[in-house]
């Protein structure tokens, strides 16, 4: 009988324990993570804060998911180090855990930039767990004046999930647009149009100078009174447990296309890994809830013995921002093609006869069919392109790929 | 398991379907008051493209990259058949990036929208599948 050990308790994690028990229903599994909770949707937290879900709502899984995936649980205690050599976890209460096969799926963590005078905010806020967001819920009123550091998709959802409750939200980014991990110089202009439109007042090509208290005084020569600051200029993969126990890392642990880290019988998946990214053709960080998904069923059918290979993978990203809804995919590269029809934005990246990316905002309907050319990297000869570069349709797929999709089990 | 499957060869393109699905998630007892005057929300879809027609309405996958990619739990499969715990939605469309078929679709309210076959209604089976003249669609095994 397989002893399976996780660490972390979040997408990953599920996605690897139902991996596991797709074949094994008799090894044990045993989930360790920092975090006291039931598993619960990390993303969801914005959604918290402005009550489109509450604790119940926001659990990933159901309240008997460990009792029915057999899993015992070790929360609110954190692995300290992984001894690849003896096979066990030491947890910071000095206790050791066995495994035979080991999961790290370990996320990352804010990044917090060095900043002159921080040490003057009485609590700089992070915006990633359930605790980050308790806790900045409970220090908002409607008085408030919050000043987000980043406009990207952590800083954004942010400032959604408090729009309304506080006085005023000022967002303060490096780069010049907002988005730009996701959206292209054009796109950036729509999203922000909306969300200034919505109250929000943004510093771009800006960042902090220094802190006092109570203000912040910019690079361009501004000063933003604040009361509550939030810090959201990135994340950095959770690596050291794999690192210091021998294991390749680059910018995120190391895997291959089977999760597999360069430790014996240790696996790793989610944000704390890199990706190989069909699209650019290059390893990088796809810290994506979906990605995280599929990487940890990957990983727990691979632990199991069922070696099944797992999907390619790719950036992709769905979100609305106050009433506006975008879906992106891919990477930019290639030929755009710009489709701008009222509301509406899209944009589709060719390079090398295949769909590389897209990014909708507006109307966003079916755009997964878009999606699916880029993972099968469908060549556009083969089909008729031409009836979706407006809309994605199925009709453009040849008539036997039809059959295959709507008439058959799959 | 029993799933609507598509005949594209003999879809006339009527559209009924989607006006059967529209009735039965609806909520409503009658066609009349389901639908008169009503701008209809279909979970079964109709291409049209010259002489080919053809419905397109959730495949329930047996790997389905929908439920794998919901951030929050709601879709889920139970007994084979993806269902959406309505109220566990927040409507972050992550279903409608991640359907090869494009059959998620925004709902109404917040939460998106799909073909549950008629469980979660009062109909209990595929009531396109009944409404469709010519067999275009089926409920069957294959």
């Amino acid at each position: 009988m397989k002893r399976y050990v996780i660490i972390g308790n979040s997408t990953a994690a599920a996605g690897c324990i139902e991996g596991i028990r797709q074949s094994d229903r008799d090894g044990t599994v045993t989930v360790i993570s920092k975090e006291p909770y039931h598993i619960y949707s990390r993303p969801l937290i914005s959604y918290l804060m402005n009550g489109k879900t509450d604790l119940e709502r926001m659990k990933y899984r159901p309240d008997d998911f460990y009792q029915k995936n057999r899993v015992t649980t070790i929360l609110g205690q954190e692995a300290a180090k992984i001894d690849a050599q003896n096979q066990f976890v030491l947890l910071e209460n000095g206790q050791g855990i066995p495994y035979d096969e080991l999961l790290v799926a370990t996320g990352s963590r804010p990044f917090i930039p060095p900043m002159e005078g921080i040490k003057k905010v009485e609590h700089p806020f992070t915006f990633m767990t359930l605790d980050d967001a308790k806790q900045l819920q409970q220090k908002i009123t409607p008085d408030s004046r919050v000043l987000i550091i980043g406009a990207g998709l952590i800083g954004l959802k942010c400032a959604e999930g408090i729009l309304g409750q506080v006085k005023k939200i000022t967002v303060v980014d490096l780069s010049d647009r907002i988005l730009s991990s996701i959206l292209d110089v054009e796109g950036s202009k729509r999203v922000q149009e909306h969300l200034e439109e919505k109250g929000l007042v943004f510093y771009l090509s800006d960042s902090v100078l220094s802190f006092e208290a109570g203000s912040v005084a910019l690079k361009s020569g501004g000063t933003v009174p604040f009361d509550i600051l939030v810090i959201a200029v990135g994340v950095r993969p959770n690596t050291e447990l794999v690192s210091e126990a021998g294991g390749e890392v680059n910018r995120g642990i190391v895997i291959n296309s089977h999760c597999k880290t360069t430790l014996p019988h240790v696996y790793a998946a989610g944000d704390c890994v890199e990706s190989f990214d069909i699209t650019t053709g290059q390893n990088r960080v796809l810290a994506l809830l979906p990605n995280a998904y599929l990487q940890g069923e990957t990983a727990g059918l691979f632990m199991a013995g069922n070696e099944q290979e797992s999907l390619p993978l790719f950036p992709m990203n769905a979100m609305g921002l106050m009433g506006l809804h975008m879906i992106t995919a891919g990477s930019y590269e290639g030929e755009p093609m710009l489709i701008q029809d009222g509301d509406t934005y899209q944009k589709l990246f060719i390079r090398d006869g295949v769909l590389k990316g897209y990014i909708l905002i507006g109307d966003i309907k079916r755009a997964g069919i878009y999606t699916s050319l880029i993972r099968e990297q469908t060549p556009l000869d083969e089909i008729e392109f031409e009836q979706m570069k407006l809309h994605p349709q199925l009709i453009a797929l040849s008539k036997q790929k039809r059959k295959q999709v709507l008439a058959q089990p799959h | 398991m029993k799933r609507v499957y598509v005949n594209e060869e003999w879809c006339l393109g009527c559209h009924l379907c989607e006006y059967y699905c529209a009735f039965a998630n609806s909520g409503k007892e009658s066609m009349i008051d389901a639908l008169k005057g009503e701008t209809i929300h279909p979970r079964i879809q109709v291409e049209d493209g010259g002489e080919i027609h053809f419905a397109v309405s959730c495949r329930h996958c047996t790997e389905p990259l929908c439920v794998k990619g919901c951030i929050s739990g709601a879709l889920t499969i139970e007994d084979g058949v993806i269902r959406l715990k309505e109220e566990k939605c927040v409507g972050c469309y992550t279903c409608v990036l991640s359907c090869p078929y494009g059959a998620i679709m925004p709902g109404e309210g917040k939460a998106v929208q799909k073909c549950e076959l008629c469980l979660n209604n009062t109909h209990g089976t595929p009531l396109c599948v009944q409404g469709c003249p010519n067999r275009a669609i089926v409920f069957e095994e294959r």
